[in-house]
């Protein structure tokens, strides 16, 4: 029973990377991933907003989560890719990631839940760390990543 | 079957009943000895009994049967209409618009018996002291219908298609069987106004209303066959019941879009005959059954076109209702999705219009594009136009509402509305309601002066408030104007100073319209705040944020002493518009064509500066320039190129001009939305669009410009 408990409570998440750091976003918000295309700019919104995309008749805002996050700006690779979100019903948003690496399942026996410092003020992304294949994974508070708060 | 399927036909109709009451209420209080008014009164009170009756909202019923009993003394010329009567009246419609949005959402009509009302409706009838008035109460509607009543009983004898109804032996015996019960029983043929729509819903009310008071033995067509709608405008039946001929036709007519109630009582004697002549029919050809089918098959065809024909000339005198259009209901939503497929559709012509521009070489293929181009555009049209409707079912209710303030406020004043029949997309109308009715409290209470300041000023001692609706090219225009107070400029300067709004020094430094411009900021949202200093803030900033959610912006221009005008500018479509796509710097953009006036080729000399602004000198009209490319956040043109494309638009009074790098065409765009996570502050990306090439182009939006 204890086992069928813990595999109901696992969840899969698709591991990106940013600069040298390992995330994960939970799969069930993930509605595409399409590779770096043209990005409209839209001038005067907030800096981390690159602009917006076509995706098949749709136009999508992108954001830049590097920018977001206070790292250094976007390097367009060939492994760059725009995860496309889908947080709330007929919102979808584009984020911007270096690399989209596999897909992992994560229970409860491997992740940790981030002790949470009332002190600090600083936007913090993250959720939990997962641990798989001896690696850790920042696992990333969707809400938080798509709110108006950034890092300054 | 259970009325709830129903409930909405009902409530619509309330609601055309209860705004027909309201206007023709309006209009009685000015020509109270209106003949017409009164007839309409009395036909909308009567009919709103009816159908509360039917559908079971007691209280409801009750209330609009008190109405219908002064109406009724009015119209028998027993009752002067007098203003202490109008307002009972108006209250009593305030009452019954409660008890329809108690229905409206729950379904129940709620529990407030509105006592004071019908006691006030009560007492004015007894107040004429007439001896009758008993009995009058008692049966309400029977002084009106019996003129109609034996007019038709007579002129409709041969309208009585019951006699067709073959009789089986069971129902003969059922029949028999009533007769030896000492009940009555009567043929009834009912007939539907031809314009009726649900013909099969009214034959439904009938037969509610009508098995209230007794049994229907047979009906023709069968009670299956009328559910289904398999029939003309007309059904018959025997019925057998205890109440009077007079009480059934009335339950008949109680409900709506029923032309005709046609009834006879029956004797024994009548069914053997009908029994007899039904047999000879079938066999026997020769005269006396030849002459009752003819009698039969004329009196199918021309006395209902005799009935018919008196019944539209006495109508038209009391019904002022339009024409009834052929109209289908459509869920909003369906609408919805064929606009977005019309969407998608332009989206793929484009693309194919941006393919054929490369490939010149074939002509007939640019001919088909050509072709597809023009059907898009219309198909466009088409699907705007139907989710297009008057704005009329907006305003209509505004001249009560400033009835209503003009007695509470204790200020005397007149609305003046015209183009009610301008029409809006049907989401923009759905909103407009309360940010105008905001405007019009506004005007009424904080505007206008009281009679004596008035009289005073030597101004005419009502006041005016107008209304006025028009097109102005892509937008709809919609002004509230009033010739009351206006604002009073230096005391709205002096509160936003001591506010903190702004400080003294900006203030020196602001014109009159900035001034006036921060009576939409939320912090002046108050009345307590301003109404002692200018009269003015309710709110404001909600009828702001309002029309601005809704693709419009609003303005004031004001006068101390003379009066303000609100102007609400709200976009005609909400989804595609016609562009003019151009270039600046690498990027492209998309203005709205309906704000653009001209587009003019100036050279650098001609930019003159006033208060250190770029202007131009246009014909005699001086119009700030924009460079797009500052606005927008790319870095200036280079020197060398002297020549500047300048698009001219225009919001209302005021103009600009754009400076661009190039201008591509004319476009039809669909606009897209940015999507809620992006902020734009400015506001002057109004949205995006998809070209053909699939690039996405950003729409700019001149008003924000501006």
């Amino acid at each position: 029973m204890d086992e069928l408990k813990v595999v109901s409570e696992a969840v899969q998440y698709i591991v990106i990377k940013i600069g040298d750091e390992q995330y994960g976003i939970d799969i069930k918000y993930i509605e595409n991933i399409v590779r770096m295309q043209k990005i409209t700019r839209v001038p005067k919104v907030q800096p981390y907003f690159k602009g917006v995309i076509n995706l098949r008749g749709e136009v999508v805002p992108v954001m830049s989560l590097r920018l977001k996050m206070g790292l250094e700006a976007d390097v367009t690779m060939n492994t760059t890719r725009i995860i496309i979100l889908k947080i709330e019903q007929n919102a979808p948003i584009g984020v911007i990631v270096d690399e989209v690496k596999e897909v992992v399942t994560l229970d409860e026996t491997n992740t940790d839940k981030v002790a949470y410092d009332a002190k600090d003020d600083s936007v913090n992304y993250i959720n939990g760390i997962g641990k798989c294949n001896g690696g850790l994974i920042s696992l990333l508070d969707l809400n938080v990543v798509v709110s108006d708060k950034e890092t300054i | 079957m259970d009325v709830s399927q129903y409930l909405e036909i009902f409530l619509d109709e309330t609601k055309e009943h209860l705004q027909s009451l309201s206007e023709q209420l309006m209009i009685l209080e000015n020509e109270p000895e209106n003949a017409d008014t009164i007839n309409e009164i009395f036909r909308a009170a009567h009919s709103l009994k009816g159908m509360a009756g039917t559908m079971g909202y007691k209280r409801m019923q009750k209330l609009t049967h008190n109405m219908e009993n002064v109406f009724s003394e009015v119209r028998n010329g027993k009752l002067k209409v007098n203003g202490h009567l109008i307002d009972i009246l108006f209250q009593a419609l305030d009452a019954l618009e409660e008890y329809k949005d108690a229905i409206q959402n729950t379904s129940d009509e709620g529990t407030n018996d509105n006592t004071p009302i019908i006691d006030a409706l009560i007492k004015i009838l007894e107040g004429e002291g007439e001896a009758q008035e008993a009995q009058e109460k008692a049966e309400p509607a029977a002084k009106a219908e019996p003129a109609e009543n034996s007019a038709e009983t007579a002129a409709g004898a041969d309208g009585m298609k019951w006699q067709e109804i073959k009789l089986q032996e069971s129902e003969l015996h059922a029949l028999q069987e009533a007769f030896e019960k000492g009940k009555k029983v009567y043929g009834l043929t009912v007939v539907v106004q031809e314009t009726c729509i649900l013909k099969a819903a009214r034959a439904f009310l009938v037969f509610k209303a009508l098995e209230e008071l007794g049994t229907i033995v047979v009906s023709n067509p069968s009670a299956q066959d009328i559910e289904d709608e398999h029939f003309d405008f007309d059904f018959s039946m025997y019925f057998v019941t205890d109440a009077a001929l007079d009480k059934t036709i009335e339950a008949i007519k109680n409900v709506s879009e029923i032309e005709e109630g046609i009834g006879k009582q029956i004797k024994l004697a009548d069914l053997d005959t009908a029994e007899q002549t039904a047999p000879a029919e079938e066999h026997d050809t020769t005269a006396p059954a030849a002459a009752t089918e003819t009698a039969l098959t004329t009196g199918e065809e021309t006395p209902q076109a005799q009935q018919t024909a008196p019944a539209a000339g006495n109508k038209k005198t009391t019904v002022a209702k339009p024409v009834v259009n052929r109209t289908v209901r459509v869920d909003i939503e369906k609408l919805d999705v064929l606009m977005n497929l019309v969407s998608e559709l332009i989206i793929a012509k484009n693309s194919l219009v941006s393919f054929s521009e490369s490939d010149v070489s074939n002509t007939n293929f640019n001919e088909q594009i050509e072709y597809l181009e023009s059907v898009t555009t219309n198909l466009h049209e088409s699907v705007m136009k139907v989710r297009m409707v008057p704005i009329e079912s907006v305003v209509n209710r505004f001249p009560k509402m400033i009835r209503d303030l003009s007695k509470k406020l204790n200020k005397k004043m007149n609305l003046y509305m015209s183009g009610e029949d301008t029409e809006l997309d049907r989401t923009v109308v759905d909103e407009i309601g309360d940010p105008l009715m905001h405007l019009l409290r506004n005007s009424a209470d904080h505007g206008l002066e009281s009679a004596e300041v008035r009289a005073a000023r030597g101004k005419n001692e009502v006041g005016t408030i107008q209304l006025d609706a028009y097109q102005d090219g892509n937008n709809v225009v919609i002004e509230v104007k009033d010739d009351g107070n206006g604002i009073d400029v230096a005391a709205v300067r002096q509160k936003a100073i001591e506010r903190g709004t702004i400080t003294a020094e900006q203030a020196e430094t602001m014109g009159d319209k900035d001034i006036v411009d921060l009576l939409f900021l939320p912090s002046f949202s108050t009345a307590k705040v301003v109404s002692d200093v200018s009269g003015r803030g309710v709110g404001l900033d909600v009828v702001k944020s309002k029309i601005e959610a809704l693709g419009g912006d609003v303005s004031v221009k004001t006068k101390l002493g003379e009066g303000s005008t609100f102007s609400i500018r709200l976009p005609l479509t909400l989804a595609i518009i016609q562009a003019l796509m151009v270039v600046v710097g690498e990027e492209k953009y998309a203005i709205s064509l309906g704000s653009i006036q001209t587009i003019e080729a100036l050279t650098e000399d001609e930019v003159k500066y006033v208060q250190a602004k770029e202007v131009i000198n246009l014909r005699g009209t001086v119009i700030p320039l924009i460079r797009l490319r500052s606005v927008l956040d790319i870095e200036p043109k280079p020197k060398d190129d002297d020549t500047l494309v300048v698009v001219i638009v225009k919001k209302g009074d005021s103009m600009a001009g754009l400076v661009v790098d190039e201008l591509i065409g004319q476009q039809e765009i669909v606009i897209k939305s940015l999507g809620k996570y992006i902020n734009c502050t400015s506001r002057m990306i109004s949205g995006a669009t998809i070209l053909g090439d699939g690039e996405v182009a950003l729409i700019l939006d001149a008003n924000a410009l501006i």
